[in-house]
């Protein structure tokens, strides 16, 4: 970015929420169904039904709204914002308008060095979601109206934020604030959460906001980073050049990484809001939003502080064991196994972290239960095996199903730590090798690693490292000394 | 004229109507008629009064996040005049005007 320009960002944010039913009807959320048969005559937009609200799409919203400090409002009443497209079979979308479920909050973002900045948010409202089209099939366009009427929250924020990278910072958050809330699964692909961006540029010191555009399309952090970056240089290069910045709406293409115009606002939206008269005002009294509280769980931010002072380990790793609700739910399980927290914790970010990331799976899916891995953590930390060996019995625990203890007596693998033992075992070394024992005791004490090697060769690594060093030392220095 | 003809073109636009040059003038005249006369409530002195948005009281009709009936996708799609047998069918939309 130039120097002397600044970015001015304001996102907006739909996440879809995780209701069994869709806002105004009793048919169906779940993604994927054969297509038009999650569908009634209610959101087909058929003339003479009536919309009914879903309960928890209130709750929900409600939630949302104290999870991000934002006032519940009282009253809050629907509005009909009407367009044509074919995904919206009424011809208009139920939405809020004047008097939104929740507004003036704002939540925070750790920026990449560490400061904490907070972002406000402006409102945030309830809406339905319209169909789905398909353009790349053939002469016609076709239609699936299934997610047609699928409650969603639309999160405003104020303009607030400055980078492509603080941008991203604050959709995670609000990412991982609807999923530890459970009210959204966050999937972006799938288009459960999805982001908008106006954006516009200035010279730093000019009090007035630039021409804005709006970004739409973008389904991934990457993606939104991406296109918010190209839209900066875009404006500042038209204003550099002495142009004009159109108001305009861009989608994003992924593919040729640009920004593409979508349409001008030359034909300026015309939504002609009106109040919904099908629906009756939403009245959220103090009692409700009480009892809203009482659902309220434990937040990432709140969650990482306790994991702090509660299991003595660092800051780092509770910032990362706390990111996901599920996450944290399979450490903290594991710590009614084990004692050894930072062991557990290193655990969990290095191997179980490392899998799930590099498989693209969910911590749910993992194979090996937090209570089988504190297990085996426990088994290094009596003796039985050590660090090294772990590592191939967790290997095995991801295969084959088997706890640690299985494997390890099935394989045999389990330390010598029996000291009259390994005496035994040491003492026919140096039968086996008198020559080397002879150069140990003329000084040549480099050797001691000679004879570990052989032994750990014999017992096939299963020698307790540390034991076995001392009962050497002990032995070939009790030889030197005679 | 409580309407011009760019307005009602607009509208009009808005509604995906197709007007004719005479059709346009007719319903300028007409819906000038029609708020003309509806002027006629702004004789009364409103300013004390809160407007009026929904005239019974009724408050909080909910339904439980319960599942319920769904149609078949074959009667979903019956009274659609372009179909297959899954999908709706519409012409293609080739510029986008989707909020």
């Amino acid at each position: 970015m130039y120097k002397e320009y600044e970015a001015i960002i304001g996102l907006e944010v739909h996440a879809q929420l995780s209701t069994e039913t869709k806002a105004f009807c009793s048919c169906s959320t779940k993604f994927g169904k054969t297509p038009n048969s999650n569908v009634c005559p209610v959101c087909l937009g058929h003339p003479g039904v009536l919309p009914v609200l879903n309960e928890k799409v209130v709750e929900y919203s409600a939630l949302m709204g104290l999870a991000t400090n934002c006032n519940i409002n009282e009253y809050s009443v629907f509005a009909r914002k009407n367009y044509f497209y074919p995904d919206l079979p009424k011809g208009y979308q139920i939405s809020q308008y004047k008097e939104p479920i929740c507004s003036d909050g704002f939540l925070e973002i750790t920026t990449a060095n560490n400061e904490k900045k907070r972002i406000r948010i402006e409102r945030i409202h309830i809406e339905e979601d319209a169909g789905k089209s398909i353009h790349d099939s053939g002469s016609e366009t076709l239609v699936d109206l299934n997610r047609c009427g699928v409650p969603l929250i639309e999160i405003v924020s104020k303009p607030d934020i400055k980078s492509p990278e603080e941008a991203s910072l604050y959709l995670q958050k609000i990412r991982q604030i609807v999923r530890y809330l459970g009210i959204c699964d966050g999937n972006m692909e799938e288009g459960s959460l999805r982001c908008d961006a106006n954006v516009s540029v200035r010279k730093i010191g000019e009090k007035i906001l630039g021409t804005k555009t709006e970004i739409k399309n973008m389904n991934s952090f990457k993606n939104i980073e991406r296109a918010i970056n190209f839209e900066i240089e875009r404006q500042i290069d038209l204003l550099e050049d002495g142009k004009q910045i159109d108001q305009q709406t861009l989608l994003w293409n992924a593919d040729l990484n640009k920004s593409e115009s979508m349409r001008s606002k030359e034909e300026a939206d015309d939504y002609r809001y009106f109040p919904e008269p099908d629906l009756f005002p939403v009245i959220v009294d103090e009692a409700w939003i009480e009892k809203i509280k009482t659902q309220m769980p434990e937040l990432a931010n709140a969650r990482c502080e306790r994991f702090i002072n509660q299991y003595n380990i660092p800051e780092y790793d509770a910032r990362i064991l706390t990111n996901e609700k599920s996450l944290a739910d399979y450490f903290e399980s594991g710590t009614n196994f084990t004692n050894d927290f930072k062991s557990l914790s290193n655990w969990v970010m290095v191997e179980v972290l490392g899998i799930i990331n590099n498989e693209k799976i969910s911590i749910k899916d993992f194979p090996i239960s937090s209570e089988n891995l504190t297990q085996l953590i426990n088994f290094i930390n009596n003796g039985t095996i050590s660090g090294k060996i772990a590592k191939e019995v967790f290997s095995e625990m991801l295969t084959d199903n088997k706890t640690a203890e299985q494997i390890i007596s099935e394989k045999n693998i389990s330390q010598i730590s029996d000291v009259s033992e390994l005496k035994e075992i040491i003492s026919n070394i140096f039968n086996d090798y008198p020559k080397q024992v002879k150069e140990y005791i003329d000084g040549k004490e480099k050797l001691i690693g000679f004879f570990v090697g052989k032994i750990m060769q014999q017992t096939q690594g299963k020698a307790n490292p540390k034991l076995l060093n001392e009962i050497l030392k002990n032995k070939l220095s009790s030889l030197k000394n005679n | 004229m409580a309407i011009t003809k760019e307005q009602v073109r607009h509208v009009a636009k808005l509604a995906r109507l197709k007007l004719s040059e005479e059709e346009l003038e007719n319903y300028t005249k007409e819906l000038s008629s029609i708020l003309d006369y509806m002027e006629k409530l702004n004789e009364l002195d409103t300013s004390n009064v809160e407007p009026l948005t929904y005239p019974v009281g009724n408050k909080n009709v909910f339904r439980k996040d319960e599942l319920g009936i769904s149609v078949k996708t074959e009667d979903a799609l019956k009274n659609a005049p372009l179909k297959n047998d899954k999908y709706f069918k519409v012409p293609k939309v080739i510029k986008s005007n989707k909020k």
